[in-house]
């Protein structure tokens, strides 16, 4: 179990994570979403224990995480720097991360490269974008610690290595299972592994959900305006839209039977929307609407 | 595969009784382990187990401790008869609706309907 209790993550004046109390328990699978500069990595480093929060503590099975040197060799935290040296090459960084982890795969590590064709005499200096966030995944699922982060590791890659990633996570994770965390805005992609989501926004946490518990939240309500008004007073609204004498509005919440056929029968029409619109949506509101 | 505007556990949980209804799965067959079915269909392994417990909460499936889940006997007779009994309200009302707001009269669906037999 992870536990935040109070974390604050500020860098000079700008606070990046504000007060963050999050419980997690272990072997899951968890996305964290959020924009960019909701606090994602600053919230991770704070968790993995690279950076020192501000304000509050972070407890890995009860125990204080920061400066653990146990804790730490049970940690991989896969950043876009990916902490290596430039002049690098990848078999030096296989090496290297073989002596600092009990834990470390070589042969998997190898398979793994062989799976996003990358050239282990290379340096890290000559691959590219997409090749080192796939870098940066082979070091993070071989590592096969019990908590293994990868921050936005899809970063430049293509659809197909996106793609091969994911199957690859969900595979490992089903071989050994152990508390993986994903950051993320491409939520569409691989909301399906994820068994629990926390959304950032601005620093705090907006939601922290079993996934499958967000589907089927927000639908749409459409059709003449003021039917759609009547109908949205007491309801959520997040988002509208208008064309002639026609509204959609994107309302919060679960849809009720009983509601749909009283509002079909004055003419609505309902729908569902999916986990990017509700993402979207609940993290574009209005500062006020959304405290 | 699964969509997202719907928790996917129900979307298992309605493809295993569709295949249990057209006979694909037998009776007292044994279904997918949750971690082949996880990774076959490439969904978190808690979604997969999710669906299956709500189909042994029906009926439609059992356990076998350790060996994994199977089938139940009675599971195509009883699935039936709870989609013959929600038939005319899922299927037909909804049909009958669509023929008033275009003009389609009782009449026409009956000939038509007759064509058929």
């Amino acid at each position: 179990m992870i536990e935040l209790r109070g974390v604050t993550v500020r860098y000079g004046n700008a606070v990046a994570v504000h007060d963050v109390t999050l419980r997690l328990p272990a072997d899951k699978i968890y996305g964290l979403l959020g924009r960019n500069g909701s606090g994602k990595t600053s919230l991770l480093g704070a968790l993995t224990s690279y950076r020192k929060p501000a304000a509050g503590t972070v407890l890995i099975d009860g125990v204080e995480a920061f400066e653990n040197p146990a804790i730490a060799r049970r940690t991989a935290f896969i950043r876009d720097t990916l902490d290596l040296s430039e002049t690098d090459r990848i078999s030096c960084a296989f090496r290297l991360a073989g002596r600092l982890r009990p834990s470390w795969d070589g042969a998997y590590a190898d398979r793994l490269l062989d799976l996003f064709q990358l050239d282990p005499g290379k340096r890290v200096s000559a691959l590219s974008r997409g090749q080192k966030s796939a870098l940066g995944v082979v070091l993070g699922l071989a590592a096969r610690a019990p908590l293994t982060v990868l921050d936005e590791s899809y970063l430049g890659m293509d659809a197909v290595a996106r793609t091969l990633f994911y199957r690859e996570v969900l595979a490992d994770y089903l071989a050994h299972p152990r508390t993986i965390i994903l950051s993320t805005h491409l939520i569409d992609e691989v909301a399906d592994l994820f068994e629990q989501v926390v959304v950032l926004d601005r620093g705090r946490v907006l939601l922290h959900e079993e996934t499958e518990t967000l589907r089927g939240r927000g639908y749409t309500v459409s059709g003449p305006a003021a039917a759609v008004d009547a109908f949205a007073t007491g309801h959520a609204v997040l988002g509208e839209q208008r064309l002639g004498g026609v509204r959609a509005v994107t309302v919060d919440g679960r849809l009720d039977p009983a509601e749909v056929a009283r509002g079909e029968a004055a003419g609505l029409a309902f729908g569902p929307i999916g986990l990017q619109d509700l993402f979207v949506l609940l993290t574009s509101q209005p500062l006020e609407a959304s405290r | 595969m699964f969509d997202d505007r719907s928790p996917i556990y129900l979307q298992i949980a309605a493809g295993i009784k569709n295949d249990v209804l057209s006979g694909a799965l037998k009776e007292d067959e044994q279904v997918m382990s949750t971690n082949q079915y996880a990774a076959f269909y490439r969904i978190n392994p808690a979604t997969a187990a999710k669906g299956f417990a709500q189909l042994v909460d029906e009926g439609v499936l059992y356990k076998k401790r350790g060996i994994g889940m199977f089938v139940s006997p009675d599971a195509r007779a009883r699935l039936r008869a709870e989609r013959r009994e929600r038939f005319f309200a899922d299927v037909v009302e909804p049909m009958l609706a669509e023929a008033r707001r275009i003009g389609i009269d009782l009449d026409e669906i009956i000939k038509h309907l007759g064509t058929r037999r």
